[in-house]
């Protein structure tokens, strides 16, 4: 790999060098949540989108996208999240805003096209997403969606993420909020001591799924998961739950505070990548509810999850040892299990970034990789190629944009984003995840990159 | 024939067919040699398009952003774009810069034309890249508008008067860089003289090399557009572009330059047209080779006639490629039952409506359409093709119908930029692609078609279960 070097200059640009931290050798902190530095082609996405993934997976809502058609073209069914019954939320929904409704208004049009939906669809529930323009134009979203609710008797909700306010987090801090008007409910609610939501699964490729089972195998039932398979009705019974366990703590971290503030209900951050974390999650929950059926059924699933997947994962480890990954990925959360993630299959992580994590992530993260990894912020491609390459790692784990990156590089690629179509969660996903990293690293591919051309000749 | 609007009176928008105006004015700028595009606007856009095209193309897709935020909003983002065009001139040093503008920045009053004029004076002495601004609010169009919004900028930015010579200007619409290459090979077996923009043949489907390079080599060269204007004539595959946004016209009113408008070479008749016209301007023979090619095609089309006369087909997808796929439909007794497109075309409907003109059933021809609107029409027609982007994979999910995956964006499948469809050869393949399409179908079906319209006894068991689809047989 060390033939691919860049061969024009890498310029840094200066303003970039504060988000950039090569671990032992700066003692101040990496800078980050700040705003992208303009022109150097950021792998962030808006307010908009971080909104969108947290609430999207609501499966029996109308997600209405106000704002021109791009917008909601780029985000229509791109995500893996799965459903066990409703599938509107995998509809596009768009009010299509064109020249004459940005000099005149989007208002008028706004409730037209929701009229429409509810007419169409009769939905429980309506989310309407403000875009960019929308912030500008000045339509009063608030006002229109109290009056659709009324007319319609169903909730009208709008999301005010407006893309330019700030970035992916502030998104996911915005869905908070509609998560928490959707769940407020006129009835008294049960409280129901051997229950608990799960806070921060999008129930990709049924990753939600996957753990819902453990959890009611262990005698814990689940009264909804944010928001994975969720429906507008399942969340209201969310309120009654006697813990929030929170996966990604990045999203849905918000949305735990404010319950136990409002509902008094504690919570727990757990995370379900890798065999460790998995069974460490496990046992904590389990003596959360102090219960010894629940302890006992608890180490009897880790017992028999261990027993079949365990020797799966060490099996790929033997392949694999040795071998060095890169991380850059949405939130901290993630980066931080799959630092962990990596050491269960012997590699070590060269370099890790997010685009949108906090201090205290960084620190942890700061906390956990070997002096001289290489830790960013906010990076840009020539960014990541410069410290991949740099860094000589085998494999980048990354969304869509970075894995074109990374092949050209001669890299190795996982998708450890929303689009994927395999279970990374659990102990079967502890298994999947080991042995994708084995298929990418072990593929034959690799070793035709950098030879020289194979020649017909013939030796004597 | 089709006289009222078939589109009903509808405000959202459910399930779109179209991308916006900013995708589509990126795709021509990366076709021109060590050129760089940011758009002033929100990141999130960027970004957005920068996913959409790395899935499609399966390569890194740089695009620079302006990144305006709540600030910059208010207060007018021009320091943004400034200060962005700095970064990437110093990251990526490219030749070429495309600004481009979204929504936002077009909403709040941003004029980027004028700003990228002060930049260019503010750094005058060094040396800068050419700088060529094209507003492209994504609410002012579909991607289609804004490729040739763009392209036709490129134009105007770049041609430079420039005495005649013996070259011939070859525009492209949005179509591969497998296509791309293909009409390249085709004007070199030709022996043309030529200079063909946007070239994204290289660009967006780079070969692996042991150096990365963040702007991958190949395009058109700056200089050889800028000698545009003394071309011997210009032909343009753009039969449904409007003379607004049309590049072949503006070389034509501004430069006098003649322009042949041709629709994409695709089917028979297209490529002869095609040939036929190179033949006229050079005045050289077409080659053995390529009447080979021609034989194949026709040869392919006697083998697959009676099973492409079964197939009745929804197409949709850009303008351009829509009216294209119309005439292959046409050469092979497939009956195009709709037409669609996502952007708003009077010329497509013109055109399409002369094109199946004396059609037994009469297809229904979608402008600025959805994709709630395609499968509401699909209902009951007996369709079993389909024709287009990835995005029409909700007709096979719901509706059934198999889908032959061509044009942009095809993100459910690997090598969209591979993707083969023009010259004898290109519609060789697809016509293959299609036929195989009707024919899996087929066979998928006929057993338990024929057994529940003919077996004359009482069923024992059941043999088959599924559903019975109508394969229009009697
Ligand atoms: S429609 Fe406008 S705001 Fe939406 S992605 Fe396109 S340019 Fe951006
Ligand atoms: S317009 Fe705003 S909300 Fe829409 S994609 Fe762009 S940044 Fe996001």
């Amino acid at each position: 790999m060390d033939m691919a070097i860049n061969q024009t200059d890498f310029s840094f640009i200066p303003e970039r060098e504060k988000s950039i931290r090569t671990k032992g050798q700066q003692m101040q902190a990496i800078q980050c949540q700040a705003d992208s530095v303009a022109g150097c082609v950021s792998q962030r996405a808006c307010v908009y989108c971080g909104a969108r993934v947290v609430l999207n997976p609501i499966t029996d809502a109308v997600h209405l996208v106000h704002g021109p058609i791009g917008c909601a073209s780029y985000t229509w069914d791109i995500r893996g999240s799965l459903s066990s019954g409703a599938d509107l939320y995998r509809h596009s929904f768009s009010t299509d805003l064109r020249e004459e409704d940005i000099i005149f208004g989007g208002e008028r049009k706004l409730m037209r096209c929701i009229d429409e939906l509810a007419e169409r669809y009769h939905p429980p529930v309506m989310l309407v997403y403000s875009t960019c323009i929308v912030g500008v134009i000045g339509d009063d979203l608030e006002a229109v969606c109290r009056l659709a609710s009324k007319r319609h008797r169903i909730k009208v909700i709008p999301v005010q993420s407006s893309g330019f306010s700030g970035n992916k987090s502030d998104g996911y801090r915005i869905a908070c909020e509609v998560l928490l008007r959707m769940i407020a409910s006129q009835e008294r609610i049960l409280y129901q001591p051997f229950h608990l939501n799960y806070l921060g699964d999008y129930n990709l490729a049924g990753e939600a799924w996957i753990i819902c089972g453990y959890l009611q195998e262990i005698g814990i039932n689940v009264n909804v998961a944010f928001t994975g398979d969720s429906r507008c009705e399942s969340l209201l019974t969310a309120p009654g739950a006697a813990l929030n366990i929170v996966q990604c703590a990045g999203s849905m971290g918000y949305l735990a505070k404010r319950m136990e503030e409002i509902y008094g209900i504690p919570f727990l951050n757990v995370s379900f990548l890798g065999l460790e974390d998995t069974m460490q999650s496990l046992r904590r929950i389990a003596d959360f509810f102090a219960n010894p059926y629940i302890i006992k059924r608890c180490e009897a699933l880790i017992e028999r999850e261990l027993a079949q997947y365990g020797p799966i994962v060490k099996q790929y480890r033997q392949h694999l040892k040795g071998k060095k990954a890169a991380v850059f990925v949405g939130g901290g959360f993630k980066a931080i299990s799959l630092i962990k993630q990596f050491r269960e299959l012997g590699m070590e992580v060269v370099m890790v970034g997010t685009q949108t994590g906090r201090q205290e992530e960084y620190d942890a993260i700061s906390q956990l990789v070997a002096e001289g990894t290489v830790i960013l912020d906010d990076a840009n491609p020539s960014e990541l190629e410069r410290f991949m390459l740099e860094q000589g790692a085998d494999l980048l784990v990354g969304g869509v944009k970075e894995r074109p990156l990374a092949y050209k590089l001669g890299l190795s690629f996982i998708d450890h984003n929303h689009e994927r179509k395999h279970p990374l969660s659990g102990f079967t996903g502890a298994a999947n995840f080991a042995r994708e990293v084995e298929q990418t690293v072990c593929s034959p591919v690799w070793k035709y990159l950098d030879g020289p051309i194979h020649t017909g000749r013939i030796n004597p | 024939m089709m006289k009222d609007d078939p589109n009903p009176v509808r405000s959202v928008a459910e399930n779109p067919c179209n991308m916006c105006m900013p995708l589509g004015a990126i795709i021509p700028f990366k076709g021109i040699e060590n050129c760089m595009v940011i758009i002033h606007g929100s990141q999130g856009c960027a970004t957005y398009m920068r996913r959409h095209m790395a899935e499609h193309f399966n390569e890194p897709v740089d695009i620079a952003s302006s990144s305006i935020t709540e600030r910059g909003t208010i207060y007018g983002g021009e320091a943004n774009l400034k200060h962005g065009l700095n970064n990437l001139i110093q990251l990526y040093q490219p030749a070429v810069v495309g600004i481009l503008s979204t929504c936002l920045a077009e909403t709040i009053g941003e004029d980027i034309v004028r700003i990228a004029g002060v930049f260019q004076e503010e750094q005058a002495g060094s040396e800068t890249p050419a700088m060529i601004p094209v507003p492209t609010p994504g609410y002012g169009g579909s991607h289609f508008e804004g490729y040739f919004l763009a392209l036709t900028g490129i134009v105007t930015a770049l041609a430079q008067p420039t005495r005649r010579h013996d070259r011939i200007n070859v525009l492209v619409p949005h179509i591969s860089p497998a296509d791309v290459r293909e009409i390249k090979r085709l004007l070199e077996l030709m022996q043309v003289q030529y200079t063909l923009l946007p070239d994204v043949s290289a660009t967006l489907d780079a070969p692996y090399t042991q150096i990365y390079r963040k702007i991958p080599a190949g395009g058109t060269v700056p200089a050889d557009i800028a000698a545009m204007p003394g071309a011997r004539a210009t032909i343009q595959f753009g039969a449904t572009v409007e003379d607004e946004l049309s590049p072949g016209k503006y070389l034509e009113i501004n430069h006098g330059v003649p322009l042949y408008n041709l629709s994409l070479p695709m089917g028979i008749v297209a490529c002869d047209r095609f040939l036929n016209l190179l033949e006229t301007l050079t005045g050289n023979e077409i080659p053995k080779q390529l009447l080979d090619e021609r034989g194949r095609l026709l040869d392919a089309m006697v083998d697959a006639h009676k099973y492409n006369r079964e197939g009745r087909a929804v197409v949709f997808g850009e303008p351009e490629m829509v009216y294209a796929l119309g005439q292959v439909l046409a050469e092979n007794g497939i009956t195009p039952v709709i037409l669609a497109t996502g952007s708003k075309s009077p010329r497509l409907k013109e055109l399409l409506l002369d094109l199946t003109a004396d059609n037994d059933e009469e297809p229904l021809i979608l402008i600025d359409s959805d994709f709630a609107q395609i499968r509401k029409h699909c209902a009951d027609k007996r369709i079993n093709l389909a024709i287009g982007n990835s995005d029409g994979r909700i007709l096979t999910e719901k509706d059934g119908i198999p889908l032959v995956r061509m044009g942009f964006p095809v993100h459910d499948r690997i090598g969209g930029q591979r993707i083969l469809t023009v010259g004898y050869t290109g519609t060789t393949q697809l016509l293959d692609l299609i036929t195989n399409t009707l024919l899996a179908n087929k066979l998928k079906h006929y057993r338990e078609n024929m057994y529940a319209k003919h077996f004359p006894f009482q069923p024992k068991t059941i043999m088959f279960k599924g559903e019975v689809s109508d394969d229009g047989q009697f």
